[in-house]
């Protein structure tokens, strides 16, 4: 399906108003107390011009360039993860009645959502989240009710951030699966490739006028200039290192004296799935209802058993994430549950860097 | 059907009080379809509700008449209000969950039941059909432990166990200064070294604290017993039961689809480290 068009700067908004006569409500890029995030936009013009994202351990700074390019940021605060697997989801109300408690499911038809500026990282970790919400034997309702209503226009991506380290997952920085529309933003307008058939469909609506031999040299040499990464994980497969360092608590201390179990990375992450159901009831006691909510392993009550908690120490609870992450997930999903999208690693409040860690574990097993 | 996260209306049609914190609470579905198509293995468990504070998982010991029994202890904040419930309280209810006892694979070979507490009560059904298809297996030993011998529950069932043919039924108090006869005085791993069972040739299935697990691993092995041919049944916190909510994982295993009953040499490096 090599369908592609080059799609002049000023056509931009066609994409807007072709998703929009779809049926689509659009989602993309909005600044949101000074960071890039993705919420819904009424028009092409609500996506901001010129910014990129400088971001480091920690550290999170939007600049505004000289340019007028839509998507040279990298990285926005949140992937796709709240559009599916969504922050606060109710599961269903219980309520007496005669004879009984009845049940009663909680069904949404989630409205069409077309996404536009999605990266690699954010790709390859939906991919993760199918996985893990859809293909169990018990899969997802309500993932599912918005996964099925999901459009995807991606953007690959042209320069990375200092926190980036995707080409060492394999995961990016060029997209090559799982979107419907794929672009390339060059100055003068975009390459515009259709990812699936319902983007082949939009694609066929849009003016988009012949790609030139020039484009993709321009396009190919961008993409080539994100692959220069400072930052790599050691392996994508770091269970060898990673399950000798986890017997030794020595090896978690110096970084529990920094984490402050605040589970940001954890909130940030595009492939965490951890979740907790909660009880709520009304003041008139009329019915209850089960809501579930983002819950992450640096939280107390998340190892939780009667009696004891098993993981309370910080180095436990980081063990448990890093371990989780970049070793268990090999033996639970057969690939690492990191995309190296480095948004662990610039969220952190003490700029605890992941890759950092990695390298540290791998360094003090390789030695001793 | 409903989705996957939601119970099923359920009655309790029997509430029988164990010991001072310990019911057995027998449960019916309030739809006759959903509990006509309702199966279980021995070793599974189910979600039990409460209107207004949430679910907890719960073991299945049996069935009988037509209903669910769970051996329940009041330990936390659903369990100590589900144990008061009184015949014709309804309750909410989704199951089963999870994996079984190994029963058909041990066939031919020594059954070793080792539970303390009221981990006897996810082995009890498992017990149960094994005697009755007593003829599939060599010798059945059944080992039990608690702090005193009053906290022993059903002491008429381990009587009754006694008499089958060929089947040793050793019980162990370990907080006594006095035993009483036929008791032995300590923890259950006590009774490992006196069980008579061919340790090349048995299946041992076990449930209780974990403590007495990690101490039973050990007196098995030092009685020649291979950990492939020891099972256990596994907790931790499971809030879904569907392997979705992650707070089950210990180590790579999700506790309530891979198991909650484990091949001990599959999860023994998970299972004996702290903090997983």
């Amino acid at each position: 399906m090599d369908q592609s068009v080059f799609l002049p700067q000023g056509d931009f908004g066609q994409i807007f108003e072709r998703l929009r006569e779809a049926g689509y409500r659009v989602v993309g890029p909005a600044e949101q107390e000074g960071a890039l995030t993705y919420d819904v936009l009424e028009s092409a013009d609500d996506i901001p011009v010129g910014l990129v994202d400088r971001q480091a351990p920690g550290h999170y700074r939007l600049e505004q360039q000289n340019h007028r390019r839509r998507f040279d940021w990298v990285g926005t605060a949140q992937g796709l993860k709240p559009w599916l697997f969504v922050a606060e989801q109710p599961l269903w109300v219980a309520r007496e009645v005669e004879g009984g408690l009845r049940f009663e499911e909680v069904r949404e038809t989630p409205v069409p959502t077309a996404v536009i500026g999605v990266r690699a990282c954010d790709l390859a970790a939906l991919a993760l989240q199918d996985r893990h919400f859809l293909d169990g034997d018990y899969p997802d309702p309500h993932y599912r009710a918005r996964r099925e209503s999901l459009l995807l226009v991606a953007v690959n991506c042209h320069r990375s951030a200092d926190t980036c380290f995707c080409v060492s997952t394999g995961d990016g920085p060029e997209v090559t699966f799982g979107a419907d529309l794929v672009l390339d933003e060059l100055d003068q307008g975009y390459l515009v490739k259709a990812g699936s058939e319902r983007g082949a469909e939009l694609l066929a609506r849009l003016p988009g006028r012949p790609v030139r031999g020039w484009h993709k040299r321009r396009a190919k040499a961008l993409r080539k200039q994100a692959r220069t990464q400072q930052r790599a994980l050691p392996s994508r497969d770091l269970r060898g290192p990673l399950y000798a360092a986890r017997d030794d608590m020595r090896h978690w201390q110096p970084v529990a004296e920094r984490c402050l179990t605040c589970g940001n990375c954890a909130a940030v992450c595009p492939t965490c799935f951890c979740h907790r159901v909660d009880e709520e009831s009304p003041l008139d006691g009329s019915l209850s209802r089960a809501v579930r909510r983002w819950d992450t392993c640096f939280n107390d009550e998340h190892s939780y058993l009667v009696g004891h908690v098993v993981r309370k120490s910080a180095e436990h609870k980081y063990r448990q994430w890093l371990t989780h992450k970049l070793a268990i997930w090999h033996d639970q999903y057969d690939r690492s549950g990191c995309t190296g999208c480095g948004r662990c690693i610039t969220w952190c409040p003490v700029g605890i860097d992941i890759v950092e860690e990695a390298e540290r574990l791998c360094r003090e097993v390789g030695e001793s | 059907m409903n989705d996957p996260w939601t119970p099923y209306s359920a009655r309790v049609v029997e509430r029988v009080v164990e010991t001072p914190d310990v019911v057995t609470l027998s449960l019916r579905f309030t739809d006759p379809e959903v509990q006509q198509q309702y199966r279980f293995a021995c070793g599974q468990f189910n979600m039990l509700y409460l209107f207004g504070l949430g679910e907890v998982p719960i073991s299945i010991m049996d069935y009988q008449d037509g209903c669910l029994q769970h051996t329940i202890r009041a330990v936390g904040r659903v369990s100590r209000k589900l144990v008061a419930l009184e015949p014709g309280a309804m309750i909410g209810l989704r199951g089963p969950y999870g994996n079984s006892w190994p029963l058909e694979a041990a066939r031919g070979r020594d059954l070793v039941f080792i539970t303390a507490g009221l981990g006897c009560a996810p082995v009890i059904a498992a017990i149960r059909r094994a005697i009755a298809e007593r003829d599939a297996y060599r010798r059945l030993i059944i080992m039990q432990g608690v702090k005193h011998s009053e906290d022993l529950l059903w002491q008429a069932q381990y009587d009754r166990w006694r008499e089958v043919p060929d089947c040793e039924v050793l019980l162990a108090a370990s907080e006594e200064a006095k035993v009483p006869f036929a008791w032995s005085l300590g923890m259950v791993t006590t009774l490992i070294d006196k069980a008579r069972f061919d340790p090349l040739n048995s299946t041992v299935m076990m449930c209780g604290p974990e403590p007495m697990m990690r101490a039973s691993i050990r007196a098995l092995e030092n009685n020649g017993v291979a950990m492939d041919n020891c099972y256990f049944s596994l907790e931790r916190n499971m809030q879904c039961a569907l392997g979705l909510c992650g707070h089950c994982q210990m180590g790579s295993p999700f506790i309530c689809k891979n198991g909650p009953i484990f091949r001990v040499s599959d999860v023994r490096d998970w299972f004996l480290l702290e903090g997983y």
